[in-house]
């Protein structure tokens, strides 16, 4: 007996499933703003034209999005394999340190394109050794990833905190941070790109040159998934441990490899900050980034695809919510938390809801787009 | 005639546009046993469900000895007086019978007065109606065909006065399923009325009172089942004339292909499956391997093909061994030409996620023709699965159809493409059929027979006693993770079936 729910055709699995779990997130989040005595409409104008209504809101959002999408992307790369990746934020914070050797090294003598891929190579390196740890623990030993990709978190937390206070500040510093890079370790902005379309955006506005290393980065992961044999073996692992054995798949081999390649994504992101926006590794740069992208990678379905535009969704939330808490004096930072909160639970947590229902109207209007009578109609 | 215990009038059910049951009109006179029969996807369980509140028709009426009854959940199913034995059994492992039976109608907070309650109610059926079992045992202790008949007292003890079983002798060895049907028939003469859903016309000759076919949602027949034969109701399950026989030549074994010598596995819990097993596969022959299912078959084929580790023995394929104590690796046995068409199609054969042609290249995903460097070669790989859709009839014939969306026969035909176009000297094939429309198992004995002839090894292992009789070329029974013995294929099925069933050879012979 086939089951009454079937798949839904692509276009209603990856657009209208998000976008009616995203108006509820954002009619939810209108109660609460109502709660607190705004407007809510007023207050969704302002975040939206916080965010998007301006060249600096604009390089502002993408300057968030491009966190979350290499985080997202980590977390959809584990997922995958059935792996759940928490770890994101701790992966990130510790590629900091891989970063910090190479700029303070090589930033006063060779321009930022040499410094920035070895960058990129020492970030991914910092990143994928501390997934590395769990991913090991898990293939040979049973150890459930989630639980010690979070405890890595707070270990990677407090190396930084020893690294940036007793070795990586300099002397008679205040802030326990590194130094200012020079030159040789900052990106250039991609405020320009913005101003070729008539946006005004200030030098200051943090959107860099990682932003497209971001983009390029999602069109290899799209390859490496859909495209290649090891991606062929990461989706069967993902599938059916069972049918990779059958297979031929290593077990462990497949979990090192996903999860290493997971970290060095998750490492990635902390070029964004840091050569991009900060100049310096200073504590918590992550800020919450690798948590971000676990409700990125699940409203982007674990396709680079639905991951950019998630991701672009939640720098959306960051920007906008910051003009709103500026705007709105009954709407504090922590309102914007909430409203963040509540797109991730709908958008993320509760990502199912309204699936079945959606799946019952489609049936009942065209079954075969859900592939009812492929498997009832043709018999052998 | 006395009266009907259940009428079904024009019961309609869709999912979307899909008719499962159409119109269909069934009346089951009460003391009787009712067989329903149908392929896979006949709607007959769509039909049970209906009856016993799984789910409401859309449209159509049900009615209980005489009066119309609306069926919303299973508890009114229960209400009316009718009981469900599923084919899963819905029982807790780590209750006893007696807690079992009271799950779901305790009566009160307190245990202790619905226990004693129960305890006699349960002494009360077994003597009414034979049906013996140890009040206190735990049931993961209990073999299948008792666990079977605490399901059947769960359904009594809620008053059932009709009885639905689905598929009730799939896990039953021969002698348990002919104690079935003397309970079942001891039901019927103290009045009870039994459905009886099944795919073995067999069972269907040997113990209904009436017979009613389904095809594709509809009620197609109803027949007195001493009026009928099996020939005629196999015609109207398919809609065509079935051949129920496999036609093949006598075997020419060559030289042996598979040598397994004292081959002991466990299972991941520690408890020893496959016991010092030993046997040969010669090249152009098929080896059967009956046995109720749990024996230690499924573990000896995953410990050969690779997937399993063994404690000890050894595996010679064509003369060389098989590491099987340390990390056997599948994809090295492929390679090696021992190809593998496991049991369990949903989990392990098959990514149902997948599409077709990605399945098309599981454990053969790392040979050279569907790559291109680390790259897979997508028009190679679909071309290929085009290929295998047109030699194998399988349909949909679309390789970028989810796999999910196929039917059972056509996922196995997909699995058996796969395996057998890689031309491997020796198949392994567990339950090639389970699942399997009947014909598509026609199709798929006749693809085995033909490796056979073209000189391949083949082992076969099925809880289909049927089909291991008409495809082997000689038939070992396993009981207990031991061979306890070798037959040809034409033992009778009453000699099988005691070996299965564990008894020594001795009284077996006789």
């Amino acid at each position: 007996m086939s089951t009454p729910y079937a798949k839904l055709p692509a276009w209603a699995d990856y657009g209208l499933i998000p976008l009616i779990n995203l108006l509820v997130a954002f009619v939810v989040a209108g109660l609460v703003v109502l709660l607190v005595g705004e407007n809510p409409l007023r207050a969704a104008v302002i975040l939206v034209e916080g965010a998007f209504g301006s060249g600096q809101g604009l390089a502002y959002t993408l300057f968030y999005a491009t966190n979350f999408i290499f985080t997202g992307l980590a977390v959809a790369v584990a997922f995958h394999c059935g792996l759940f990746n928490i770890g994101g934020e701790g992966q990130a914070y510790i590629a900091g340190l891989g970063i910090a050797i190479i700029v303070l090294a090589f930033d006063s003598t060779l321009p930022w394109w040499v410094v920035f891929p070895m960058a990129i190579i020492a970030s991914a390196l910092f990143g994928a050794l501390w997934a590395l740890i769990p991913a090991y623990l898990q293939a040979k030993r049973g150890s459930h990833i989630v639980i010690t990709t979070i405890m890595f978190n707070f270990i990677a937390a407090s190396v930084m905190v020893y690294m940036l206070v007793n070795v990586l500040k300099p002397a008679g510093s205040m802030a326990p941070q590194t130094r200012q890079f020079l030159e040789g370790g900052q990106l250039p902005k991609l405020g320009w790109l913005l101003a070729e379309f008539g946006l005004k955006v200030r030098p200051s506005a943090p959107l860099n040159i990682s932003f497209l290393l971001a983009l390029v980065m999602a069109f290899l992961v799209w390859v490496l998934i859909w495209r290649t044999r090891l991606g062929y073996e990461i989706r069967t692992y993902g599938f059916s441990s069972k049918a990779a054995r059958y297979a031929g798949i290593s077990e462990t081999r497949i979990i090192i490899v996903t999860m290493l390649i997971s970290g060095a994504l998750a490492g990635m992101m902390a070029l964004n900050p840091i050569m991009g926006d900060q100049h310096n590794v200073p504590l918590d740069f992550v800020s919450g980034a690798g948590f971000v992208g676990i409700a990125v990678a699940l409203m982007g379905r674990s396709h680079p695809a639905g991951i950019v535009p998630a991701a672009i969704l939640f720098g959306m939330l960051y920007q906008g919510g910051a003009e709103l808490a500026f705007e709105m004096p009954n709407i504090s930072r922590d309102m914007i938390v909430i409203i963040q909160g509540l797109v991730i639970l709908f958008a993320g947590a509760l990502e199912n809801m309204f699936r079945p229902t959606i799946q019952g109207i489609f049936a009942s209007f065209s079954p075969r787009s859900v592939g009812i009578s492929a498997t009832k109609g043709e018999r052998a | 005639m006395a009266q009907a215990a259940i009428e079904l009038i024009g019961i309609n059910k869709s999912f979307g546009a899909v008719r499962a049951n159409r119109d269909i009109a069934l009346e089951i006179p009460r003391g009787t046993i009712h067989g329903i029969i149908g392929e896979n996807g006949a709607g007959k369980s769509t039909l049970m469900s209906i009856l016993y509140g799984f789910y409401q028709a859309d449209s159509g009426e049900i009615r209980v000895n005489g009066k119309p009854t609306h069926i919303k959940t299973p508890n009114d199913a229960i209400a009316a007086g009718i009981g469900m034995v599923h084919q899963h059994f819905m029982l807790v492992e780590n209750f006893s019978v007696l807690e079992n039976i009271i799950l779901g109608a305790e009566g009160e907070a307190l245990l202790k007065n619905s226990i004693s309650k129960a305890r006699s109610e349960l002494r009360r059926l077994e003597q009414e109606y034979g049906l013996e079992v140890d009040p206190d045992a735990l049931i993961e202790e209990l073999p299948v065909g008792l666990q079977q008949r605490v399901e059947i007292l769960k359904a009594l003890y809620r008053g059932a006065e009709i009885l639905i079983l689905d598929e009730p002798t799939g896990v039953l060895t021969p002698a348990e399923a002919d104690h079935l049907f003397r309970i079942l028939q001891q039901l019927k003469e103290q009045g009870k009325t039994v459905v009886l859903i099944t795919h073995k016309l067999r069972e269907i000759m040997a113990i209904t009172d009436n017979v009613s076919v389904m095809r594709q949602g509809t009620m197609v027949a109803t027949r007195k089942t001493s009026e009928t034969t099996v020939e005629e109701l196999a015609e109207l399950m398919v809609g065509r004339r079935v051949l129920l026989r496999v036609e093949k030549d006598e075997a020419k074994p060559g030289a042996v292909k598979l040598a397994i010598k004292n081959l002991t596995v466990k299972d991941s819990r520690g408890v020893t499956m496959v016991d010092d097993v030993s046997f040969d596969i010669r090249a152009g022959e098929i080896v059967g391997i009956a046995g109720v299912a749990g024996n230690g078959q499924s573990e000896l084929m995953e410990a050969v093909s690779g997937i399993r580790k063994a404690v000890s023995g050894t595996v010679m394929l064509d003369g060389t061994p098989i590491d099987l104590t340390g990390q056997a690796d599948p994809g090295e046995l492929r390679d090696r030409g021992l190809a593998h068409v496991p049991e369990d199609r949903h989990h392990v054969g098959l990514v149902l996620a997948f599409d077709e042609s990605e399945n098309s290249i599981l454990g053969y995903h790392d040979k050279p023709q569907y790559l291109k460097g680390p790259f897979l070669n997508l028009d190679a790989i679909q071309k290929d699965a085009q290929e295998k859709i047109e030699k194998y009839d399988i349909r949909p014939a679309n390789p970028r159809l989810k796999t999910a969306n196929f039917s059972g026969g056509n996922q196995q035909k997909i699995v058996l493409a796969r395996e057998i176009e890689q031309d491997p000297g020796v198949l392994i094939v567990g339950q090639p059929t389970r699942g399997v429309d009947v014909g598509a198992i026609e199709f798929i004995h006749k693809r085995l027979i033909a490796m056979r002839d073209q000189g391949k090894a083949v082992l076969l292992v099925s809880v289909e006693l049927d089909e291991i009789r008409s495809l082997s070329d000689r038939i070992l029974v396993m009981f207990a993770g031991r061979v306890v013995g070798e037959r040809g294929p034409e033992t009778s099925e009453g000699e099988l079936g005691l070996l299965m069933a564990g008894v020594e050879h001795k009284e077996a012979a006789e």
